[in-house]
């Protein structure tokens, strides 16, 4: 045996897809997952299944007797019949009743899927260019307050530079949190392209689309961590965007969300603090690498044409709220977006201030979150 | 009228020009076909080349080869061109090629359009192609270009994109033109329409399809011009448009599309199996009636590519219990095809082996077409491998190979020659091992879970990931022998006779090999036996 990875990973890989023993297992089929609906869809996944399985058998089975049986090798003489109408319409009505057979439990299950009534709670899922939003709101349907949920990834991992972690590509920061057994709603829309919301284990998936909004509900019988992806070709790092889902006994999550409306309110009081430039360059470093490296790459330089460098660029070492302006409401139809919705205020002035002085770029300046607010506030006038 | 017969006679002798002119002015349908073949050819080595950089990318976890941004532009382009420039042209050459002498016609009605429709397409491709050498790069927003992906984030070169479709369609609705026009005006005298070999008859109602969709694909592309350049907001919701109408005008053209891509495949492997199995086409009737069926159900299941759009419960039910709709005149195909070979007389040359591949595969392709069809469990398998591996089953063991064996099985009525038997069969098992270690276990991955278009992967789809890789390098490599066997049978293969295969029935087989250049200038006599066969 040889001692490389992948030459051992795949010959282990054709021994799996060869043996019989393991054709059902987990990695090789639909995941049954854990609601009710997703049962339900995996039963119907196994009933067409084996439906398709049954007629092939025997539709193969038929054709490759004939290919032994009735070949001029064999010293076979062909008969010369053709065209039989008893037979014609058997097999046109007989394939109807299987359809028909199909169609009625696809129907039923079809249907409670698309009963979105009667939920204990609504959550709004934002997609954007790459990276989800959750927005937790009441029952009037005012946002209480919400967060971006992005890759954590590293680039390294991605790069083959470091070891691949666990969850390779499908952690994020901060999942969803929903609590078990209540029925959750699901809004779904985007702010740029159409991406697309899946959770295999809770059986739904449904497009995230500018201007539009869909629903999804699910019912969580189990605590537990759930994992997904976006599935809706939606640019540069489609592949880059994870759904991840942490599913709390309804007493944790009550208590978290308590703490959330209280962080809610500490971030809000932040945006009138006044912080130290290096307080301001490690929050705006840490913003960066979450919102802004994809594009605009580790050391400022951009993808250029289509990313343009932040490193000596005149945009970042010009004036401040010209910069400020550029996150606040984007550039209209470049896939730089606006930021407004994604960062609060103190976020964007640590950036704002972080890439003003580094990678060369050195205007000096201080950019306090009080900077953003008066440029929003004065903007809006 | 007939003085212009006369001038033609003439001619009548004149073989073909020399050099580079032949081919540039001909307006002749052998050379015709000829020159779609060979740049169908070129067009599946391009997009081949990109599969296998898309495969090479995906053969481990992480990015080794390229960057995402160039893997989208591979995905897209390798998709636009082999629907578009590899598929569609091949059939079209055959259409050439071989309509004319089923027909029992001189050539095609429209030769000089022939020409231009044929001399348009490099044109188009070299421009669409150009762009992924151009700042910013190439389309990068899938075969589909669903808005606003491809119009307000689309790279600066999507105008080359859209001026080339228009090409494209332009060519094809030309070609469809002369097609339809041939088989109604210029059949040979008897020849009724029910007399008409399959391969005819498909193609009758594939040039219909693409008369009436390709100008819908020209509007969807006009529109995105517009958004882009001139400001309007047919697709951008801020603007008061909807990205949804973009998807519902695309795949009212996307599904007929791709019908449009199977049922010339049909006609060729009902041409193939009677021929081998020594034995009539079981039921002719009924698979004329089946083909119209399939053609008429393509316009209105288009809906179901867009089960996750968020669609009416309604609507849902509507495109679900349509599109299960299409698997019996499907059915009633495969079965007439099981009981064309059932007590004949089968030998397996390699255009029989690649038929009997077509049935079967392009089956179990049919069979993952009927789970998707479940709007409930479509949920699951939409956007992930799955449909990835259910479009290339019926794609490339379908499509493809039907055109491979085509060639294979007229080749040696077109240049006079016999291909080497033995290299055709190495070259038929190599495909067929190729092309399931490619796709089956991507219907695994898809179950488990594994997203379209990416660039990378989560760790647990690492296996099938890899297999299905080395699949490809085979499957890929293998089309180079493919077209060794070709050339070597047009170089130095022994001479073939007339009718080439002893059970082979139709016109086309009445004429000489090589076929004259100028075949049929008097309409033959056509009898019950050489008509459909």
């Amino acid at each position: 045996m040889s001692n490389s990875p992948i030459v051992s990973r795949l010959i282990l890989a054709v021994v799996a897809l060869a043996a019989p023993a393991v054709a059902f297992a987990d990695e090789l089929n639909m995941r049954v997952g854990v609601t009710e609906i997703s049962r339900e869809v995996y039963d119907l996944h196994m009933l067409i299944f084996w439906i398709c399985v049954v007629i092939g058998v025997v539709v193969f089975g038929v054709m490759f007797w004939s290919i032994v049986h009735h070949r001029r090798a064999a010293g076979y003489e062909p008969a010369s019949f053709h065209e039989n109408t008893k037979i014609e319409i058997a097999w046109t009505v007989g394939p109807l009743l299987i359809l028909i057979a199909m169609a009625v439990p696809a129907t039923e299950v079809l249907v409670k899927m698309y009963d979105t009534g009667g939920e204990d709670m609504t959550v709004e899922v934002r997609g954007y260019q790459w990276k989800w939003q959750y927005k937790y709101l009441d029952d009037d349907f005012n946002e209480t307050f919400a967060f971006m949920s992005n890759m954590k990834t590293s680039q390294d991992e991605i790069y083959e530079r470091a070891n691949k972690g666990e969850h390779y590509l499908l952690d994020v920061d901060n999942p969803l949190v929903i609590p078990t057994n209540r029925k959750v709603r699901f809004l779904l829309t985007a702010n740029d392209v159409i991406h697309a919301w899946w959770v295999p284990d809770f059986g739904i998936k449904r497009d995230a689309i500018p201007g539009i909004i869909n629903e999804l509900w699910a019912i969580v019988p189990e605590p537990g961590i759930y994992r997904g992806q976006c599935t809706e070709l939606c640019g540069k790092d489609h592949g880059f965007m994870p759904v991840v889902v942490q599913v709390l006994d309804e007493a944790d999550y009550d208590v978290w969300y308590g703490e959330q409306l209280q962080a809610a309110q500490a971030r809000k009081a932040a945006l009138s603090k006044t912080f130290t430039p290096e307080e301001l360059m490690a929050e705006g470093e840490a913003v960066y690498g979450t919102y802004c490296v994809a594009c605009h790459q580790p050391a400022g330089q951009g993808i250029p044409p289509v990313y343009p460098a932040l490193a000596g660029s005149p945009k970042v070492t010009g004036d401040q709220g010209d910069q400020i302006q550029i996150l606040w409401e984007g550039v209209p139809g470049s896939a730089m977006q606006s930021f407004a919705s994604q960062l609060d205020a103190a976020q964007i002035a640590a950036v704002v201030h972080y890439t003003r002085n580094s990678w060369g770029n050195s205007v000096g300046d201080v950019t306090q979150p009080r900077d953003v607010v008066e440029w929003s506030e004065g903007s809006q006038e | 009228m007939s003085a212009v017969i006369e001038s033609h006679d003439d001619h009548h002798d004149h073989g073909p020009a020399k050099g580079l002119a032949r081919w540039l002015f001909t307006t002749n349908h052998k050379d015709i076909g000829t020159l779609y073949l060979w740049f169908s050819f070129a067009m599946l080595l391009i997009g081949g080349t990109m599969a296998l950089i898309i495969r090479a990318e995906l053969f481990q976890p992480g990015l080794q080869f390229v960057n995402p941004e160039f893997f989208n532009q591979m995905t897209t382009n390798h998709g636009l061109i082999m629907v578009f420039g590899a598929i569609m042209p091949a059939f079209v050459g055959l259409a050439n090629w071989l309509v004319p002498m089923m027909v029992g016609a001189p050539d095609m009605a429209l030769p000089r359009m022939n020409n231009l429709s044929f001399w348009i397409l490099p044109f188009a491709f070299g421009m669409m192609i150009s762009t992924l050498f151009m700042e910013g790069g190439g389309p990068n927003f899938g075969w589909t270009f669903y808005a606003p992906l491809s119009t307000t984030y689309a790279p600066d070169s999507v105008t080359f994109f859209i001026f080339a479709v228009h090409m494209m369609g332009a060519s094809s609705i030309m070609g469809s033109i002369n097609i339809i026009a041939t088989i109604l005006n210029m059949r040979a005298p008897g020849m009724t329409l029910m007399q008409m070999p399959l391969f005819v008859w498909t193609w009758l109602i594939t040039a219909y399809l693409l008369i009436a969709v390709m100008p819908v694909l020209a509007g969807a592309v006009t529109m995105m011009l517009f958004d882009i350049h001139f400001g309007t907001s047919f697709f951008n919701a801020a603007g008061g448009g909807d990205p949804v109408m973009f998807q519902h005008i695309f795949w009212f053209f996307g599904h007929p599309e791709v019908y449009i891509m199977i049922l010339p495949a049909f006609g060729i492997v009902s041409h193939i199996i009677p021929t081998f199995a020594r034995k009539q086409l079981f039921g002719y009737d009924s698979m004329v009636y089946a083909v119209a069926s399939i053609a008429f159900l393509s316009f209105i299941v288009w809906a179901h590519h867009m089960f996750t759009v968020g669609m009416p419960l309604a609507g849902q039910l509507f495109f679900m219990y349509a599109t299960m709709l299409i698997a019996i005149p499907t059915g009633v195909k495969v079965f007439n095809w099981i009981s064309t070979m059932w007590r004949g007389s089968m030998t397996f040359e390699t255009p029989m082996l690649f038929a009997i591949a077509f049935v079967v595969l392009f089956t179990i392709g049919g069979f993952s077409g009927l789970m998707l069809a479940i709007t409930p469990a479509d949920y699951q398998y939409h956007d992930t491998y799955f449909v990835v591996a259910h479009f290339h089953y019926v794609l490339v063991p379908g499509a493809l190979f039907s055109i491979i064996a085509a060639v294979y099985y007229w080749l040696p009525k077109w240049c006079g020659n016999m291909y080497d038997e033995r290299l055709g069969k190495l070259h038929f098992w190599l495909s067929f091992i190729g092309v399931n270690v490619t796709f089956f276990p991507q219907h695994f991955s898809g179950l488990a879970g594994m997203p379209r278009r990416i660039p990378d992967y989560a760790l647990q789809f690492a296996d099938f990931n890899m297999i299905s890789s080395v699949g490809a390098f085979i499957f890929g490599f293998s089309q180079l022998l493919f077209m060794y066997v070709v050339i070597h049978a047009i170089r130095s293969g022994k001479q073939a006779t007339g009718r080439v295969w002893e059970g082979a029935h139709g016109l086309e087989w009445t004429l000489p090999s090589p076929a004259p250049y100028h075949s049929f200038t008097h309409p033959p006599k056509v009898t019950a036996a050489d008509a459909h066969g």
